[in-house]
């Protein structure tokens, strides 16, 4: 049982990284037309270096992925705080209209923000764009942070307080430590939506300011060279580095 | 040293009325146990005068000082909480430190009175591990160090000990009252743990629905109960209703029972209480009342024999004997009850 578990598991990391490391791979083949055989070159890199499209809308998509990240973090937070931790008119109506939206296609979003930024005067650009990712990545913070949140007992801020804590003392002292990990977690999830996003992005960019999703998208189209795959690289060692160290900081899983 | 008081305390969460006007005072240096079921306020109580809960109306005074608009980090309390509730991000001693900390206490000073606190509670060995590494009855030491070193007013305790395992929390209450003893520090326990109230406290209240039902020393409750509830709670007992007569209540069975207590008038119900214990199958010199019952049910607990009778009228009784010489009455067996009119007390229903 073991054993075909184990066959199991390997399976599917092998359906998972093998396309990836292909795509790593042709990365450094001199062929234009990803031909085998392999024979290695940092050429696309260099080509990748002067590509100012794909560089700028890279660049695009990090600050967006973490102007994301730490705005929808900081929103997401307060209002799993408040959702876990107050009791006020309409909470339960509130926590249950947070689940919907994650599962509502990212193409009936996207295209309801659009009607909805035009018609509000909004528009397209990095301004509706921020917006459209935070909204997006909001609800993943809720529940991440709120399931952090059921961890941290109440009474721990009621002993500080009993101690001589004010509630924002007890909050900065107690809490907030002992839910950094969740925040953390939360955290990379919002920026990780964000620098996935195609279709709302692809709706929200405007001429000027793109991402590199729908870069690549409308490089794909033209006809494109391994160097979409030198700028995949690249992404792909930046988000997996910042998995890693938080999966080595903050030991998802373990007990605490 | 500080008495605490509460005056006219009522409160109610939403429509629910949780605690209906309480007064009561906690003597300076005194070990106080609110008794009482689940849902029987006992713990709001508590956490009225810890300043968690705002009263609707009444005043809590700690000392000289009203308290009752100083929300809890001003009151200099010490609380232990059924959970322990250590920061589980923080060493024992950081822990311990913590309410010095706001204080304004730190360096030197800060770590000899956490070594003290530490020390009083035999963990001195402990500052360095974290709460995780420590067994239940450690933490909650650690708890009651943390509580203490701040050299709070008062000490507040809810249900601490009710988390361990039996052997433990007997340890636990005989440190508990000697670093109560030592300190005079006055305490207020909450607990459902009528074995517990009888062992700890000076001074027992018992709350039934929002209203403390009967306070007073533990002696005094135990021997002289006022209400069935109380009686019921705080021990076991028997009760036998009759109609008053002649200084006496007249069974329905028309059997006299006698009492020394001062009863209603003639004619009217009333009931008593009999502590099963204070019953005996044999006659005693001046235990003129007496029941005939037979036994149901026999329940052998080593050094304690307990009894399950009924009367010929169908009303249960129980009965508790020491056990002197392993010679047991069977199911079956019909006997006499006798006991002293001293020992029947006229409980209100």
């Amino acid at each position: 049982m073991t054993r075909l578990g184990q066959i199991f598991l390997g399976l599917i990391l092998i359906f998972l990284y093998t396309p990836i490391v292909v795509l790593m791979a042709m990365g450094f083949n001199e062929s234009e037309l990803y031909e085998l055989p392999f024979k290695f070159s940092t050429r696309w890199y260099s080509a990748l270096s002067t590509n100012t499209e794909l560089l700028t809308s890279g660049f695009n998509s990090i600050v967006l992925a973490v102007i994301t990240a730490v705005v929808a973090t900081s929103i997401g937070t307060l209002a799993a705080l408040a959702l876990s931790r107050r009791t006020f008119r309409g909470r339960n109506l509130l926590q249950l209209l947070l689940l919907p939206p994650i599962a509502i296609p990212w193409l009936i979003t996207g295209t309801a923000m659009l009607i909805f930024f035009f018609w509000t005067g909004i528009g397209r650009g990095m301004h509706a764009l921020i917006i459209g990712h935070v909204a997006l990545a909001v609800p993943y913070v809720v529940l991440v942070v709120g399931t952090g949140m059921k961890s941290v007992r109440a009474d721990l801020e009621e002993a500080a307080m009993s101690l001589g804590s004010t509630p924002i003392h007890a909050f900065f002292a107690i809490t907030l430590p002992l839910l950094f990990p969740s925040i953390l977690g939360a955290a990379l999830f919002a920026f990780a939506v964000s620098l996935d996003q195609f279709v709302i992005s692809y709706f929200l960019s405007s001429p000027g300011y793109t991402t590199l999703p729908v870069q690549i998208y409308s490089a794909i189209r033209k006809g494109f060279t391994p160097e979409i795959n030198a700028i995949s690289t690249l992404l792909l060692l930046g988000s997996m580095t910042a998995i890693l160290i938080f999966a080595r900081f903050a030991k998802p899983g373990a007990p605490k | 040293m500080t008495t605490v008081s509460v005056q006219n305390v009522a409160k109610s969460f939403g429509t629910i009325p949780v605690l209906h006007d309480i007064d009561a005072v906690f003597p300076q240096g005194t070990f106080t146990s609110l008794l009482g079921p689940s849902g029987s306020g006992k713990t709001t109580l508590l956490r009225i005068i810890a300043g968690f809960v705002a009263p609707d109306q009444g005043e809590v005074t700690i000392g000289e000082k009203d308290v009752t608009g100083i929300p809890v980090w001003g009151r200099n309390i010490g609380m232990m909480f059924q959970s322990y509730a250590l920061f589980p991000h923080m060493t024992v001693a950081r822990n311990v430190a913590f309410g010095l900390e706001r204080r304004g206490i730190k360096g030197a000073e800060a770590q000899k009175a956490v070594a003290e606190a530490l020390d009083m509670v035999h963990l001195s060995d402990f500052g360095d591990r974290m709460p995780k590494n420590l067994s239940g009855g450690q933490q909650q030491r650690v708890a009651l160090a943390r509580a203490m070193v701040i050299k709070p007013s008062v000490l507040l305790l809810d249900e601490p000990l009710s988390a361990l395992d039996r052997r433990l929390r007997q340890e636990m209450q005989v440190e508990l009252l000697r670093i109560q003893r030592q300190t005079g520090l006055t305490t207020i326990f909450v607990t459902h743990d009528q074995e517990e109230a009888l062992t700890l406290s000076d001074r027992i209240a018992i709350l039934d629905k929002g209203r403390i039902v009967q306070s007073g020393a533990p002696e005094d409750i135990y021997e002289n109960p006022q209400t069935r509830f109380a009686a019921e709670f705080l021990g076991d007992s028997n009760f036998l209703t009759g109609v008053v007569e002649a200084g006496g209540v007249r069974l329905p069975d028309g059997t006299l029972i006698q009492t020394t207590a001062t009863l209603h008038a003639n004619g009217q119900k009333a009931t008593l209480a009999i502590r099963p214990e204070k019953m005996s199958p044999t006659p005693l010199e001046g235990a003129t009342n007496h029941v005939a019952a037979k036994i149901l049910t026999v329940i052998y607990a080593g050094p304690a024999l307990s009894y399950l009778l009924q009367t010929p009228d169908g009303t249960r009784l129980k009965l508790f004997q020491a056990n002197r010489d392993g010679t047991l009455m069977r199911e079956g067996d019909s006997i006499t009850l006798h006991w002293s009119p001293a020992h029947s007390i006229p409980v209100q229903n």
